[in-house]
């Protein structure tokens, strides 16, 4: 079927307002009688506050006031002390080094800033570990409920296979840093009217989150994000932090702003949790797969559990009767991670893509045959066809245009002069999602749409691709139309997560479209026009100023019949230095089998940015904790490396853009993740067939492919 | 934020006596490595006086030596014509350090300033002699990665961080401070120190001393240099280990020779030793890699940077090789 969408290149419908300055982030907006807070924090790692003197502080030039656990205002969902989550201000207990124990409240940043540097705390500290590779040695490890063990077939059955291999993975805590930094600006005002400004990846979590802890009806508190400078998951939760700001402004009666530090983003806002992984895989030495292990380890914290679909991908991404996945959490004294883009898989992509490479090694085959060969023709996990999957497509193309036929498959076989060149492959994959989502739709006599939804856009083109859809729909130009967001009074929506927006709320869009459509052509019908008309006519004939509707859309029983999932193909061409150990990407090829292309150009922006966080997270990325004390040691852009321009080769980007016929009307599944998953494998895979070093720890630096034999 | 004084001047012989009027007080020029501090609360000045209006930022040949102002942009030298025609490895090594923006306002003077960038004396929190003598080194022990192995003390490991610094070293620059009495001059290898039982002094510039200007003696290197810089990524990340490589080579034997190493030691690091080794000798991989292992004899690591034992010999190779190599 040929696709209507992409031989469209319409730019970002909020592009021109980005780059000019005209998008406002939550931190632009200016209240009247407008005050900053500024956080003091632990500068233990565990224990309890002894004494929190605050009285230099609180007679520091400009300051409103100090607020902490010895004068917070009343939080009702706060007051049974304990449990999860963690209760900010309502305890003395101290988690982790860098945990709020203050908001010092001033009438500038300057101020709050030096006053905050006056408040002193003493504490009884306990002993800490931070260490989560020795949590685990410590037998620290635990199993939640809801994560149980998995099993297919024999289990552990690799280990009596013909070809054996078992292999460990690490990876170490990875930072989200979006270039905006977090925070909110929260106004109280008299009858508990609460105003907030928030970078969020859901309005409407956080309206209901502040509810919740303030016991407040949800329709007093209003939640505006119509611009969100990244979030890769650290927003889709209301942080401790922005609950102490409400209780700021609660407290003080005036609105407060709270933009924290850089620094600050590596301890109170969440991270990728590190991870421990065991892959065994057997296999007969025709290269069939015959048994698959994934164990896996998670960091979470001691306070709060986090678990993440560390283990998914091994339950059906290849064909294996004899399956068995475990997942552990494993607490440390460090704050709550969070989901980061890709979560879970992205980890589990990447021991279980480097082991599925080194498989194909020890059958002296190539990576990508021995892909091919165990592609599975249905879910066996759930016992169910997929609803749509082109993975051999994309390996075809993908492999053509990275120039797979020139890779060797004796490591170390490419050389020119000190540089070693290979070529990885891996696969990437996420569920394909559709929630629940509402929206309003009012086409004016004017000629425009306005369409209402109480989504969210933290940069993947959500706004373009809404109008998009509306635009194919009803043939208006994509200028007349507005998609209205970022706002917790429109009709509801969930957060943006799990790749699953344009699936959710698109869908909504197409079922207002399809109805305004009737519409007007029923008021058509009814004034004796032509069904053709244009709705403007139409409109005008009866005199109507506009018509409206809103509709709630959702998955129906399709969910149930099939298995639905987005994947990646991801090719890597990388050089590595003989002598100083340097690795440099030198093309990549990324191939999205993600149903239809609704937005050709954001979704393209989508695979090029997964693709420079996955070169990130595969060589440069790593948040480091000197665990002596408990604090983290390159918590900076200059020490913690994300990758610059001149790390970026050349990235093409193909898309299968073939409709999935049952996920919902556009036929379209999410992209965020996919771009991501798997990606880090790629690149290790790559080196392994430049040099022969298998790396299992990311990330690749320097030092390790020296230390590597 | 700490309030402090800004004062302005125009002048070497005002900002010296501004500078001598209060103990306190702090010349800025680029201010990309002193804002931070402060900001970090690793120093609080309570004047800072404001150079950038000094007349100081004249790049120009003078005999045979290359005279660079204190206040010479990073930028300015890296892009200037007779820099690259003259001495290419400074160019080099310029280009290598930071990232354009910073470079456009780093001056000549503050990058031989700037201070380590070892995360336990940014961190008021942590443990460090340098920050606050007798406090002891977060690094031994801990997080050592980017730190030295050469010239090392028990007080200190940190490295300095400086490209520039690498390349001016080898190239036998001199550097020239005033205080209010007049002018002296130094070798620049002598500028920087090692830690020592003082890892608090970086250098040796005096309290009453502004740098003035460097003079860089022209060479017969140009031909065959090499600023070689491993790092972490591509841009912007500072030298795991760094080489500043320069030969001159007539009838195929090495007449003169320079190696300096930077991201290894508390000062950029000469190695005199396989400089002498390789003067007089043919420029063969056998020969570098002779000069090499010279180079490594009193080396020690920490635990996380044991790999630049082996990386530091490798980049003196690849180094002398590429220099070598160059038509």
């Amino acid at each position: 079927m040929e696709n209507q969408f992409l031989r469209d290149e319409n730019d970002r419908v909020d592009g021109i307002y980005k780059v000019t300055g005209k998008a406002k982030y939550f931190a632009e907006y200016e209240l009247p009688g407008l005050t900053y807070g500024v956080l003091v924090t632990s500068t233990i790692t565990k224990g309890k506050i002894l004494s929190l003197d605050t009285k230099a502080a609180e007679k520091a030039p400009g300051v409103i006031s100090v607020v902490s656990h010895l004068n917070k205002p009343s939080a009702p969902g706060y007051e049974q002390e304990g449990g999860s989550p963690f209760k900010i201000f309502y305890t003395d207990k101290i988690f982790f080094n860098g945990q709020p124990i203050a908001i010092v409240v001033a009438n500038t940043f300057e101020k709050a800033t030096y006053a905050a540097s006056l408040v002193k705390a003493t504490y009884a500290k306990e002993e800490f570990n931070t260490d989560f590779e020795k949590a685990i040695g410590d037998a620290k490890a635990k199993k939640l409920q809801g994560q149980p063990d998995y099993k297919r077939g024999i289990e552990n059955a690799y280990k009596t296979a013909e070809v054996q291999i078992e292999a460990k993975y690490h990876l170490p805590i990875e930072t989200h840093n979006p270039m905006e930094l977090h925070g909110i600006i929260a106004d109280w005002r008299p009858n508990n009217q609460v105003t907030v400004y928030a970078k969020t990846q859901g309005v409407k979590a956080t309206q209901g989150t502040i509810a919740n802890v303030f016991k407040i009806p949800i329709e007093n508190i209003q939640v505006n994000s119509e611009f969100v400078g990244g979030g890769f998951g650290m927003a889709l939760r209301t942080w401790p932090v922005e609950i102490a700001t409400v209780m700021a402004s609660k407290h003080i009666g005036k609105p407060v702003k709270l933009v924290i530090t850089r620094m600050q983003m590596f301890t109170m806002v969440g991270n990728r949790p590190a991870a421990v992984q065991t892959i065994g895989l057997g296999a007969n030495k025709d290269g069939t797969l015959t048994g698959i292990t994934h164990r896996a380890f998670g960091e979470t914290s001691v306070y709060e559990n986090f678990t993440e679909g560390v283990v998914n991908m091994a339950k059906f991404m290849y064909q294996c009767d004899n399956v068995n996945t475990q997942y552990f959490v494993v607490p440390v004294d460090l704050g709550v991670p969070i989901w980061m883009r890709g979560p879970g898989e992205a980890t589990g992509a990447f021991a279980l893509e480097s082991a599925i490479d080194e498989m194909a090694h020890a059958l002296d085959m190539d990576p990508l045959e021995f892909r091919i060969k165990n592609d599975p023709e249905k879910d066996q996990q759930r016992n169910k066809p997929f609803s749509d999957k082109n993975i051999k497509e994309a390996y075809r193309i993908g492999s053509q245009k990275i120039g797979w036929s020139e890779r060797k498959n004796k490591p170390g076989s490419l050389i020119d002069g000190q540089w070693k060149m290979g070529y990885g492959v891996s696969i990437g994959v996420f569920n394909a999602n559709r929630g629940r989502a509402s929206v309003k739709g009012i086409l004016k006599a004017d000629g425009t749409l306005v369409l209402q939804s109480a989504t969210s856009d933290i940069g993947p083109g959500t706004g373009t691709g809404m109008t998009l859809i509306a635009s194919k729909l009803l043939g208006i130009p994509v200028n007349k139309i507005k998609f209205e967001l970022g706002d917790s009074s429109l009709p509801p929506a969930p957060s943006q997560g799990g790749s699953a927006t344009l699936s959710t709320v698109g869908s909504a869009v197409n079922d207002v479209c399809v109805s305004l459509k009737s519409t007007i052509a029923e008021l058509a019908a009814n004034s004796n026009m032509d069904a053709t008309s244009n709705f403007v006519e139409v409109l005008k004939k009866n005199n109507l100023p506009s018509i409206e509707v809103t509709k709630q859309s959702q998955a129906g029983k399709e969910r149930d019949d099939y298995s639905m999932y987005s994947f990646s193909i991801h090719f890597v061409k990388v050089k590595v230095h003989s002598l100083t150990g340097v690795v440099k990407v030198d093309k990549i090829v990324s191939v999205g089998d993600s149903g239809t292309i609704v937005s050709p150009k954001t979704a393209r922006s989508q695979m090029v940015g997964g693709a420079v966080g996955g070169v990130g997270m595969a060589l440069t990325e790593e948040s480091i904790i000197d665990h002596r004390y408990g604090r983290y040691i390159n918590n900076n852009f200059a020490d913690y490396h994300v990758p610059v321009n001149a790390d970026i080769p050349e990235i093409e980007v193909h898309f299968i853009n073939k409709p999935d016929p049952y996920i919902n009307p556009m036929g379209a599944k999410g992209m965020g993740e996919i771009a991501l998953i798997g990606f880090s494998a790629a690149v290790a895979n790559a080196v392994f067939n430049a040099t022969g070093k298998r790396i299992r720890t990311l990330p690749i630096t320097p030092d390790k492919i020296l230390a590597s034999s | 934020m700490i309030n402090f004084q800004y004062l302005r001047t125009t002048t070497a012989k005002s900002a010296i006596a501004l500078l001598l009027k209060d103990k306190n007080s702090k010349f800025i020029a680029g201010g990309t490595n002193l804002i931070d501090l402060m900001k970090r609360g690793v120093t609080a000045p309570e004047k800072l006086i404001d150079i950038n209006h000094v007349p100081l930022k004249q790049i120009e040949l003078v005999g045979d030596k290359v005279i660079i102002g204190a206040l010479a942009s990073n930028t300015a030298v890296a892009e200037n014509s007779l820099i690259k025609e003259k001495l290419p490895l400074l160019a080099m090594a310029l280009n290598a350090g930071a990232s354009a923006q910073l470079r456009n306002v780093a001056t000549v003077g503050g990058n031989m300033m700037q201070r380590t960038r070892c995360g336990y004396f940014y961190d008021i929190e942590m443990p460090c002699n340098k920050r606050q003598p007798g406090s002891g080194c977060g690094a031994i022990g801990g997080f050592n990665r980017m730190h030295a192995i050469f010239g090392t003390s028990d007080k200190c490991i940190a490295v300095h961080p400086s490209d520039m610094c690498v390349a001016l070293t080898a190239l036998d620059a001199v550097v020239v401070l005033a205080n209010a009495k007049g002018e002296r001059k130094i070798l620049f290898k002598d500028f920087h120190r090692l830690a020592g039982d003082t890892p608090q002094l970086d250098n040796n510039l005096k309290a009453d001393e502004m740098i003035i200007r460097l003079e860089i003696p022209i060479n017969n290197l140009v031909k065959n240099s090499h600023y070689l810089k491993v790092r972490d990524r591509a841009s912007y990340a500072f030298a795991l280990v760094s080489v500043a490589a320069g030969l001159e080579i007539s009838n195929n034997k090495i007449t003169d020779v320079r190696l300096t190493m930077g991201g290894v030691a508390h000062k950029p690091w000469r190695l005199t030793a396989s400089e002498n080794f390789l003067k007089g000798k043919e420029a063969t991989v056998e020969n570098f890699e002779q000069a090499a292992k010279l180079a490594m004899t009193d080396a020690k690591s920490f635990g996380e940077n044991d790999f630049k034992l082996q990386m530091a010999p490798n980049s003196i190779i690849e180094a002398l090789t590429v220099a070598k190599s160059k038509a």
